[in-house]
Order: C-alpha cells, then structure tokens, then sequence
C-alpha cells in the first residue's frame, strides 16, 4: 500500500518534471520559461515529500523539501532580474530576440 | 490515500499542461497556483502540514508578483492577440516524453524500501535537524539567498 502510493506519486512527479521541461524548451517568452521551471521543481518537491511520507521518520526529505522552496525562490528572483536587464537594454521579452549577448 | 495522490496528481499534471496551452498568460499564471497548490495539499496529506502551508503562502505571493511582471513587460499578456509563442515544439515533446518514460520507469522498476510512520512531530524533527545536523544545509541556504538579493539588484537597476 505504501510502496503502491509511493510509486504513483512518483510517477505524477515524473509528469510534472516532463511538463516542465517542455514548457521550458518550447516556449519563447521569458515568462513562461520560468513557469516551466517551476513546474520541474514543483515535481521535484512532490517526488521529496513522497519519499519522506514513505521513508518514515527521517528529515533528509524534509530538508530537501526546504532546500527546493529555497531554490524556486532565488530561480524566480534571478530570473526577473535578468529578464528587467534585458527589456531595459533592449525592450525584449522573447529568447529569440536576445540570442546574442553583446550588450 | 491512492484515491487523494491520483486526483490531486491529475489536477496538478493537468493544470500544469494547461499552462502551456491557454493563450492568456495571466492564465497561465493561476494555471500554475493550481498546479502547486495541489502539490501542496498532497505534501499536507503525506503529513508535512508546515511545509505544505509555506508553499501555498509563497507561491500565492510569487504568482501575484509574476503577473505584475507581465503586465509590465510583456507584449501580450491577456492573451487578446492569439499567437503560438512557442519554438521547436514537437522537439520539445520528444525530450520531454523521452524523460518521462525514463522517470517513470525508474518509479515502478526500482525496489524502493518503505518503513513505518514518523514518530515525531515532522515540523519540530524539521527544526531539530536544521538547527543541528543539518545546520550546513540552512547557513549555504542562508547565504544563497543573500547573494540573491545582492545579485538581483545588481542586475537589475538601471544603468542610465
């Protein structure tokens, strides 16, 4: 029973990781990168809370879980720092406009 | 418990899927809450209640000040204009499928060991453990973020 939850919490873990990343090759405004970047750690937080859940009594998963939180924050924070960067040297919101790095 | 991890599973899968088809990015956005809402009840239900509420908490934060973000910069925000913004997308899909049959695989295929319940109260064995053993673990944290805030207004104020 716990190993059968387990399995398919991972298994929308491993969906969650897949969405995202198509999310963050395919689309083009910067945004929505970042969306799909979320979305693969928002999978990888499920994947550590499941473990925990079935782990029992440790705090390694628990600490990782911290340690995703910590990591979506500062991804969102660089990444709208960078994207305010670019719209102010360029007026850009695309990855396509901004292929190359000359300022 | 299988019921709960399979419904919230399919809202969090399916909301996360709609994100990157809906035309408005506004929607996206709370397409995304929902996404990590669900994950957050299901950490709730796994028994991480504190950490399951700062996720909500945080996220809901962060989705506002990402739509403030695309209202600001973005050229099509409420999606009034239908455009695909998308490149390379049957690409994308490949990889993505190809890493989700890998993920998934590994799911069912390892043997993984299962023990009993927690005995402690997770939020206090959470605390135990970063203000002791794992104190290296909360000061890299600690000094991440403050890079962060240094970096992120480092980047972005303006240079004229």
């Amino acid at each position: 029973m716990t190993e059968l939850v387990l399995r398919i919490a991972l298994t929308v873990a491993a969906a969650l990781v897949a969405t995202g990343l198509y999310g963050a090759l395919s689309q083009q405004s910067i945004v929505m990168i970042m969306m799909g970047l979320e979305l693969v750690v928002n999978g990888l937080i499920l994947g550590a809370g499941a473990f925990w859940w079935a782990g029992g009594g440790g705090t390694d998963a628990s600490v990782l879980v911290v340690v995703l939180v910590t990591v979506m924050a500062v991804e969102m924070a660089l990444g709208f720092a960078v994207a305010l960067a670019l719209y102010r040297a360029r007026q850009v919101d695309l990855t396509d406009d901004a292929a190359e790095l000359a300022g | 418990m299988i019921a709960l991890v399979g419904a919230l599973g399919v809202v969090a899968v399916g909301t996360g899927l709609l994100v990157f088809t809906v035309n408005s990015m506004a929607r996206a956005t709370f397409l995304l809450l929902a996404s990590f809402v669900a994950v957050a009840v299901l950490l709730i239900a796994f028994g991480l209640g504190y950490l399951g509420t700062v996720i909500v908490l945080m996220m809901t934060i962060e989705m506002m000040i990402m739509a403030v973000f695309m209202v600001m910069l973005m050229m099509n925000p409420a999606g009034l204009m239908p455009m695909t913004m998308v490149h390379n997308r049957w690409g994308s899909w490949a990889i993505a499928l190809v890493v989700f049959g890998l993920l998934a695989a590994g799911a069912w295929l390892v043997p993984f060991p299962t023990t009993g319940r927690a005995a402690q109260d997770p939020t206090v064995a959470l605390g135990d453990a970063l203000m002791g053993p794992q104190m290296l673990t909360m000061m890299t944290l600690g000094l991440a973020l403050l890079a962060t805030i240094v970096g992120t207004v480092a980047v972005a104020v303006s240079r004229r």
